[in-house]
């Protein structure tokens, strides 16, 4: 069963920020899916559609089998959203803020009561509940939203960069608490990303997102297994233009996909350290100027930008035919 | 029953928070005092001006003071939600099951606890400094009642307008540039006969005045009911004009997310 279905979502704002351009995925019940991409790729704006806060300009959802456009306040019965801005009000305590939160699903009395002092207790905030949400740590606040996102019980819980701003050991404990409700409580959770290591640690499918569409989508292994072979990347000593660089490697029996990106060049090779010297060598002899080189075994991070990279490339191509 | 429940849920979290902030009871208290007790001391001799109806300024103007600190209440009633809107926490109400109306009627209701209990203050106080309620208990309550329409009434505008211009310079702006002239083309100050021939066209259409006409006749020895319907009624529609337009700036606010 899908617990989440996106099709052909897009989303233009004012002054033309295309922020999704045809998104569309699925995410089965009860298992957690990463949206992996950065900052301004249309994840949020994604979010926002799915958790009824937004409306698309054109496509369809369907969250917890229910449309979004068509019956928002059952989608919204049942989710819970954790944003990406805080959303606790400051001037209230933690219990204050849990309290009001679980009114608005419609729970009271004393069910509402145990509800609140369960989460408190369950996020490590018992002590602090009594407390004004204006003094908690970030971390704490953080835990809060979450806590919050759950009073109710939702199926689907969205949570949009949950970690972002927060220092190692706040992370590494939301981490922990983010893997055990969607193993204890059978939650489908959507969440966002730019961290690949969250995305990797957490997520049992990630989509790569970028300019509004879903680039590449998979299990994190799968992903990885896609890239046969070593990453190799090289520093040059000024931006060099496409073509001379592509010219002098293009030769080279063992190089694939080539990436330049002004003074960063990236490349894969079944043997990455064999590689190594012929690709300088054949540098050198073009006359570019080489600061380092590294090898490095696929990770998660060469997923993003081999897809990402090839988008861009799509893209130039796109606009030149049509010129 | 759920809009209410909600409703009251909102205004309660308003209340909760406005305590926590003894330095805003402070100040917003502190504007209508210096009004009542400098205000009316200073302009006391207005009362021999020949002409003016009456015997005290005070008795005048206290009808005025209450109805002027509600209008500005309820005009600085919107700059709570641009807070929730900066926060984020506007944003994560509107994803959960709360009804949209809850978030506009909960905060009004609030701007409305807030007017009664100043409006008391200052009945209170005014009492204890001379002042005059020949209307008796009812007169008082109809006055009360005048002051909280007409905080809502303008409640509505400052929620409307700040989830248009989401900015709190601009909001205290507007509201400024809108209050301040309400104030004096109105007969909170001064008597009708007194004023000059364009203020007085002018007040007609003013709200504020409305609502000062409907609650000193409310307090006075011999009330002319008619007249409390009217500018009552009048008023009422007001608000109910002002919460739509609030409605009309969240549908605004969520297109525009």
């Amino acid at each position: 069963m899908k617990a989440i279905e996106a099709h052909g979502l897009e989303k233009t704002y004012p002054g033309d920020v295309r922020a999704l351009d045809g998104m569309s995925f699925s995410v089965e019940a009860g298992t957690i899916f990463a949206l992996l991409g950065r900052n301004g790729a249309g994840k949020s704006t994604a979010v926002k559609i799915l958790t009824t806060l937004s409306r698309p300009d054109a496509g369809e959802a369907c969250v917890a089998g229910i449309d979004v456009l068509d019956d928002p306040d059952a989608v919204r019965h049942a989710i819970g959203v954790v944003a990406q801005r805080s959303g606790v009000d400051r001037d209230a305590t933690g219990r204050e803020n849990l309290t009001l939160q679980g009114q608005l699903y419609g729970l009271r009395g004393r069910a509402l009561r145990e509800r609140v002092s369960e989460l408190l207790e369950r996020f490590g905030l018992a002590e602090a509940g009594g407390r004004i949400a204006r003094g908690y740590s970030g971390g704490m606040q953080r835990r809060l939203e979450v806590a919050m996102g759950l009073v109710h019980r939702p199926q689907v819980l969205f949570l949009d960069e949950p970690t972002t701003g927060l220092d190692p050991e706040a992370r590494t404990f939301m981490w922990e608490e983010i893997a055990r409700l969607a193993g204890d409580e059978h939650l489908t959770i959507l969440l966002t990303t730019h961290y690949l290591e969250e995305a990797e640690r957490l997520a049992e499918r990630v989509a790569i997102v970028d300019r509004g569409r879903i680039v590449v989508e998979g299990t994190p292994e799968s992903l990885k297994g896609e890239l046969r072979g070593d990453a190799i990347h090289v520093g040059l000593d000024e931006p060099e233009s496409n073509g001379r660089v592509h010219a002098a490697l293009e030769r080279l029996p063992d190089i694939r996909e080539l990436v330049l990106d002004g003074q960063s060049l990236r490349a894969r090779a079944g043997n990455g350290a064999a590689a190594i010297p012929s690709v300088l060598g054949a540098l050198e002899a073009a006359g570019v100027r080489v600061t380092a080189a590294t090898v490095s075994r696929p990770s998660l991070d060469d997923v993003y930008l081999r897809y990402v990279g090839r988008a861009f490339d799509e893209a130039e191509n796109d606009t030149k035919e049509v010129s | 029953m759920t809009l209410l429940r909600h409703s009251w849920s909102m205004s309660l979290r308003d209340l909760r928070n406005l305590v926590r902030q003894p330095w805003w009871i402070a100040i917003s208290l502190a504007q209508p005092l210096v009004y009542l007790l400098l205000y009316s001391a200073l302009f006391k001799n207005v009362a021999e001006i020949p002409g003016f109806e009456g015997d005290s300024y005070l008795d005048f103007v206290v009808p005025g003071i209450v109805v002027m600190s509600a209008m500005f209440a309820g005009g600085w009633g919107g700059m709570g939600v641009i807070n929730d809107l900066e926060r984020g926490v506007l944003d994560r109400f509107l994803v959960t099951p709360v009804s949209r109306g809850a978030l506009i009627v909960g905060r009004l209701m609030q701007g409305a606890i807030v007017t009664v209990i100043q409006s008391v203050i200052l009945i209170g106080l005014a009492w204890a400094i001379g002042a005059d309620f020949p209307g008796g208990v009812l007169g008082v309550l109809v006055l009360i009642a005048t002051a909280v329409l007409l905080t809502t009434a303008f409640g509505g505008l400052s929620l409307g307008l700040a989830l248009v211009m989401r900015k709190e310079e601009s909001v205290i702006g507007a509201v400024q540039l809108l209050l301040l002239p309400l104030m004096f083309l109105s007969t909170v100050f001064m008597q009708r006969e007194l004023m000059p021939g364009w203020i007085q066209a002018a007040s007609r259409f003013n709200p504020a005045d409305w609502a000062v006409r409907t609650g000193r006749e409310a307090v006075a020895a011999n009330v002319d009911w008619s007249v409390v319907m009217t500018y009552g009624g009048s008023l009422a529609l007001f608000a109910l004009a002002s919460a739509w337009l609030a409605t009309r700036g969240f549908r605004a606010y969520q297109r525009s997310v």
